[in-house]
């Protein structure tokens, strides 16, 4: 879609998808899933929010080819992101990590439910302080001393 | 002479909007009548002025007047006409004003139909409404004025994009328009009972029409968004977390919380002041989402820096109205009573629970879109926040939410028994525990977490059927009693059952569809065949296609399965002559509920194409469910209670019988 909404909006040219290329394919298919979900999580540099499994572009392309020749190396998930890292930044990771310059962003949703849920139960505090007290043993004789008059 | 008259109507509604804004606003606050009383003449003149001007700009469109220099820009004299009318908001002049239009005109509704509204809250409602439109009716006029002319005038135009000739364009940015544009009214309802220190029941009761024909309208806009970039960008995807896509989601995440919480406030006299605050939010966020979108603050925060009037203009009308909203919740909201009282265990609390989850979902898209931005802005730090983030974020917070969903329900207003509850949901919990057992059974440990998701539908699905069984007494009592019951349940009740049914369906099309699709990407030459499941798949051969304003190939694809053809697809690859452009345009088929797909890559002059060829597994449930949303939303709007006009339910209903 974001093709589709930077057409709309903002007008940028496009190219036709296509991402993967058949000769890009590993054959070995364990390896091939590892380096599909490997490219889902990796971002095509020059595009607007894709990853580079979804984009055409020539560097997505490059990218593809350089995690499948670091997997047929026998390199780990963990240790082609690093490489990738060391090499484009942080901004090639289509998940942040966690660490110091993200907290808010991770800590986000969280926040949000703890204070949530604590104003939640202010609500419920406040109902207990507004309900009214129990009934005296004087109230009490009196209230059936008058059900029983109506009876 | 008709662009110069569009202009002219532009420039009348900016007046009149002003007015609409300033004197009802005085009259209210000064207690004089006849101030007030023009409020609703001044908006429904509003409408019509933007509407004249909307017409003009069409009507270039139409007769490709390209002295007109945002026709020049979006147009093409070939472009079949109904890409002529959709072009109209195919660029951001017009969609601004498409955006004015419908905020007109949901103005002019309200002071038409609003009779039986206290007179001052309808003064201060439509102040609120003319005063949004004034501020964009100014962005529009110094910033995007769409009736500039163009001298000397070319012979042809530029055409449109071609990814946005597709009859998507002509629905759906008018739908999410709608939805969008339509939450300013609970906002205005907001603004107003803030202004006026005053909100009971009554209010509640006329901002939920309001707020769910806004969500039904967003439903179907965010649903056909999503099928438009699912069958036209030719990679299958359906939902990117785009930043784009976050800005619609976030009102739609919001209104949903609004609903829920409304249905509080109107039953129980709860929650008042943190419906106002949800009124506001809702609103503020389809505000934050126009900025996102027309500022080009997402291409980059660069590309903001370097042409920044757009961006700046919309970024103060945010701060205008946000800040200003909040400024005076902030101020009044502790004049607000306090209404009912309820025990955490208890429908109300149910609607509680949510109301947060919601909420902090909202809040991790909204800070997962804007934290990159945030952060290059004020380090010059460059982080990607992606689809992987939000599947990590937002999955957990909807899985507690999706459970509670059937529990709500059948628990009593003040103070509910969760224990009852879960012994009328014991059909549902037997679904659960078949469909996990059948799942693990059939497919084994590795699919257990598709089945938890399966699992979590049926949940949703059976649950909330079974709270309409009980309601109508379904095999406890004889079915003409059954029969009788139903018919007299009021269509709100109906229609939550439905919403709830829809949001099943749509959880169960997302499970199904990511675990059992399948791709398969290959090289073919006319002849060969692929076999995808049961079905051959062969490459009959090329024809070449044109219309519009492009030319291209269309390859003819044969499906087969036992021998006999069932289906013939014909994907194209197109290229649009005036922008230079090649399109791939798939092609697709459904097979019930699933769907064959099949997109094209370059075709090579000895015939041999690149093919990628998907099924997806009763994909079309995602959206099916979302129309079965707006359904139920829609058969709850059209509920006696909440219908415009219809203020004495007991006697009227007697008169007339015939319900």
């Amino acid at each position: 879609m974001r093709r589709l909404f930077a057409a709309l909006f903002l007008v940028l040219s496009l190219m036709p998808a296509f991402a993967v290329q058949p000769d890009e394919v590993l054959p070995d298919p364990v390896l091939e899933a590892r380096a599909r979900s490997l490219s889902a999580e990796l971002r095509c540099l020059i595009c607007q929010s894709q990853s580079i499994d979804d984009s055409d572009a020539t560097i997505a392309r490059d990218l593809r080819i350089l995690i499948r020749e670091r997997l047929k190396a026998g390199d780990s998930d963990a240790a082609v992101k690093a490489f990738l890292v060391d090499r484009y930044g942080e901004y090639v990771l289509l998940r942040p990590t966690f660490a110091w310059h993200t907290l808010l962003l991770w800590a986000a949703a969280p926040l949000v439910l703890i204070i949530g849920a604590a104003l939640s139960f202010g609500l419920f505090r406040r109902r207990r302080a507004a309900e009214p007290a129990a009934l005296t043993v004087e109230e009490q004789r009196r209230v059936e001393a008058l059900l029983a008059r109506d009876d | 002479m008709i662009v110069e008259l569009g202009h002219y109507a532009l420039v009348l509604a900016l007046a009149l909007s002003i007015a609409g804004a300033v004197l009802p606003l005085y009259g209210a606050l000064a207690g004089d009548r006849r101030l007030m009383g023009i409020a609703a003449p001044v908006s429904i003149a509003l409408f019509v002025f933007v509407a004249a001007s909307f017409a003009a700009l069409t009507h270039a469109y139409l007769v490709s007047d390209f002295s007109v220099r945002n026709v020049v820009e979006n147009s093409h004299s070939m472009k079949p006409l109904i890409f002529k009318i959709s072009g109209v908001w195919g660029n951001h002049e017009g969609s601004m004003l498409l955006w004015v239009l419908i905020l007109a005109l949901f103005g002019a509704l309200v002071a038409a139909f609003g009779n039986n509204l206290p007179m001052r809250l309808k003064a201060l409602v439509l102040a609120v409404q003319s005063a949004i439109g004034t501020a964009f009716l100014l962005f529009i006029l110094t910033t995007s004025n769409p009736f500039l002319r163009l001298v000397p005038a070319p012979v042809e135009g530029n055409d449109l994009n071609p990814v946005l000739q597709d009859i998507g364009l002509a629905i759906h940015p008018p739908l999410l328009y709608l939805g969008y544009v339509g939450c300013s009214i609970s906002f205005a309802f907001a603004i107003a009972a803030l202004i006026d220190g005053r909100i009971d029941a009554a209010w509640a009761r006329w901002v939920r029409p309001w707020t769910l024909t806004a969500w039904i309208f967003l439903t179907l806009g965010i649903a056909m968004g999503s099928y438009w970039a699912y069958y036209e960008l030719g990679w299958g995807g359906w939902w990117f977390w785009d930043p784009v896509e976050n800005a619609s989601f976030m009102p739609w995440l919001a209104a949903t919380a609004l609903l829920h919480s409304a249905v509080v406030m109107e039953k129980r006299d709860a929650l008042k002041v943190w419906t106002i605050l949800l009124a506001i939010l809702t609103f503020s966020l389809s505000l934050l989402g126009t900025f996102l979108v027309r500022s080009g603050v997402l291409t980059s925060v660069h590309a903001f820096a370097t042409d920044p009037t757009r961006g700046i203009f919309i970024l103060v009308i945010l701060c205008l109205f946000i800040g200003g909203s909040f400024s005076l919740f902030a101020l009044r909201a502790g004049t607000l009573a306090q209404g009912g009282l309820f025990a955490p265990i208890s429908r109300e609390g149910s609607l509680v629970l949510n109301n947060l989850l919601l909420t902090a979902a909202c809040a991790t898209v909204l800070v997962g879109t804007l934290y990159p931005l945030a952060l290059e802005a004020l380090t010059g730090e460059k982080i990607s926040v992606g689809a992987p983030f939000f599947d990590m974020t937002f999955g957990p917070l909807m899985v507690p939410l999706l459970i509670a969903v059937p529990f709500g329900p059948f628990l009593a207003w003040k103070r509910g028994d969760l224990l009852a509850a879960c012994q009328r949901l014991f059909a549902a919990f037997a679904a659960v525990l078949l469909t996990i057992g059948v799942g693990l059974f059939f497919a084994g440990p590795s699919k257990a977490l598709t089945f938890f998701g399966i699992a979590l539908a049926v949940w949703l699905l059976v649950g909330s059927l079974s709270e309409f069984a009980f309601r109508i007494k379904l095999f406890r009592a004889p079915l003409a009693e059954s029969f009788r019951r139903a018919r007299g349940l009021p269509r709100a009740a109906f229609g939550m059952t439905l919403a709830h049914c829809g949001l099943g369906l749509t959880v169960l099309g997302i499970i199904v569809s990511t675990t059992w699709n399948t791709e398969t990407i290959t090289t073919m030459k006319p002849g060969e065949s692929v076999t995808i499941g049961s079905r051959i798949v062969t490459l009959d051969g090329f024809l070449p296609v044109s219309g519009g304003t492009y030319t291209g190939t269309a390859a003819r694809f044969t499906v087969r399965e036992g021998g006999t053809t069932v289906a013939t697809l014909a994907p194209e690859k197109r290229l649009y002559q005036v922008q230079n452009m090649p399109t791939t345009e798939s092609a697709i088929h459904s097979f019930g509920l699933s769907q064959l797909y099949i997109s094209l890559g370059d075709v090579k002059a000895d015939g041999t194409t690149v093919v990628r060829i998907y099924y997806k597994v009763m994909i079309l449930l995602i959206w099916l469910g979302a129309i079965v949303m707006a359904l139920g939303g829609a058969l709850s709007l059209s509920d006696r209670r909440l219908r415009v006009g219809a203020p004495k339910p007991a006697r009227a209903s007697a008169a007339v019988p015939a319900e």
